[in-house]
């Protein structure tokens, strides 16, 4: 599984990283960067939490 | 199950956010019987707020503004009856009445029919007076702006000011009433108010704060808002943002206890056997806060849909208490503005990061020496390590320590 995140939609709401801190992390500046694109299986709850739960649902996950 | 033997038919009333969380949830719970929804507004669920923000801007058309793909609805395998009211329930029959008079009956129900937007009086078959809730009502005002040079916006909570930033952004001159000496002053401490405010008076809004609104100029169409001291602001387009009431009439005669909502147990059950409520509609008793209350936003919305679904499929003793933070945000301008918990106006503020003349910082609020909110001014970092404090909580004192231990 890969995460996807649409970055015309995505506002830095951290919401993301708030669920799932070792795939999502906002800085500083204000952006979000992907720490874990490709993570592992046992994470796949905390990332469907984290698509289901971003306000501006800017999150997928693509199974590749 | 603890209504009924498998597979049953549960019906969700209301198909916004709460309902579409709630189908998805009864899914992925595991419950395989049938599922039928029910919606108002003639369409698939699609997303909010992008309404007063992108799409009112002209960034985004429509279809942008979705919630799922077309496949992602099929695969739920629900039967939608769209363009449809519900308008009475029986709760001893267990028996939903439709606008066209077919009863249909249930075993487990789920209220989510959301609210509605408040109109002032006055403004009855007045072109160019406009609310903003639904996709229509957006597209409405979209094209009113297009053509439009000044824009007055009736209140300042948080609808009336996104739709003030996007008017602003898209070039209008904008004038915004607010009843209130500060905006959200029944929510929050006067700073945070102040705070607000001020984003709006950098991009040359004239706020009013503290004026009422008195009637509406022009005959067919309006002309400008008349105010409580007989001055007159004139305006092509009015968008009356004061507020929303709960979509209970059509529970009135069900014998449902209702009060500003739905009255719900801490576990998003009503007094009816088999019947839940989620979103804008359900008020409840938050056991985190030890408080009752009726929450309008958006990751509400998603994980009371999500824990009244749970609620319906629990058997007997599995019941848990819904007791989330909640959330929300708010975008104006270049400005995320972001709310974590509760607050009142008489609550204790500490500003622990930024300042509110940099426009960027975080705010914390206590009573009674526990933290119960943190707002934030474009510092999502930083506000979102609050939400574990205050699930937990957390005393104001040890917030302030965690903050300044940054």
């Amino acid at each position: 599984m890969r995460v996807v995140v649409d970055f015309d939609r995505c506002q830095s709401n951290a919401v993301c990283m708030d669920v799932a801190p070792e795939i999502f992390e906002v800085r500083d500046d204000n952006f979000l960067y992907i720490l874990d694109e490709k993570p592992p299986e046992a994470l796949r709850p905390k990332l469907e939490e984290a698509v289901r739960r971003c306000p501006t649902q800017a999150i997928s996950i693509a199974e590749d | 199950m603890a209504f009924a033997a498998p597979p049953g038919r549960i019906v969700v009333v209301g198909v916004s956010l709460a309902g579409l969380s709630a189908l998805e949830t009864l899914r992925q719970e595991g419950y395989e019987g049938e599922l039928i929804a029910v919606g108002a507004e003639g369409v698939l669920p699609y997303d909010r707020p992008p309404l007063s923000k992108q799409v009112l801007q002209g960034h985004w058309e429509p279809d942008k503004a979705v919630l799922r793909e077309p496949g992602q609805y099929d695969a739920l395998g629900v039967t939608w009856h769209l363009g449809r009211r519900a308008i009475a329930l029986d709760p001893a029959a267990r028996t939903v009445t439709l606008d066209d008079g077919e009863p249909l009956a249930y075993d487990g129900l789920v209220i989510a029919t959301g609210a509605t937007p408040r109109w002032l009086p006055g403004t009855e078959g007045l072109g160019g007076v406009h609310v903003l809730r639904t996709m229509d009502e957006c597209l409405t005002l979209r094209a009113e702006l297009e053509a439009a040079s000044r824009v007055c916006v009736v209140g300042a909570g948080f609808i009336g000011a996104e739709v003030a930033a996007s008017a602003r952004v898209r070039g209008l001159d904008v004038t915004v009433l607010e009843a209130l000496p500060a905006p959200l002053a029944r929510a929050f401490p006067a700073e945070m108010g102040a705070a607000c405010a001020a984003l709006h008076l950098d991009q040359g809004v004239d706020l009013r704060c503290g004026v009422t609104v008195a009637g509406f100029e022009g005959d067919d169409r309006v002309t400008g808002v008349r105010l409580g001291d007989g001055s007159v602001v004139e305006a092509d387009v009015v968008v009356v943002g004061v507020g929303v009431a709960p979509e209970t009439g059509w529970l009135e005669s069900s014998g449902l206890p209702l009060d500003n909502g739905v009255v719900c147990d801490s576990t998003c059950a009503t007094a009816a056997p088999g019947v839940v409520a989620a979103g804008d509609i359900a008020r409840w008793p938050n056991n985190l806060f030890g408080e009752t209350m009726r929450i309008e936003h958006w990751s509400n919305a998603v994980e009371q849909g999500a824990a009244a679904a749970k609620r319906l499929l629990a058997g007997p003793g599995e019941a848990v208490d819904f007791a989330p933070v909640p959330y929300f945000w708010s975008d104006q301008y270049d400005a995320k503005i972001q709310f974590l918990g509760r607050c009142r106006p008489s609550d204790e503020v500490r500003i622990v990061d930024g300042s509110i003349e940099e426009r960027r910082f975080v705010a914390l609020f206590g009573r009674d020496g526990r933290l119960f909110g943190a707002l934030a001014f474009n510092r999502p970092r930083l506000l979102m390590a609050y939400r574990k404090l205050l699930a937990a909580k957390t005393s104001f004192e040890d917030a302030i320590a965690h903050a300044q231990a940054k």
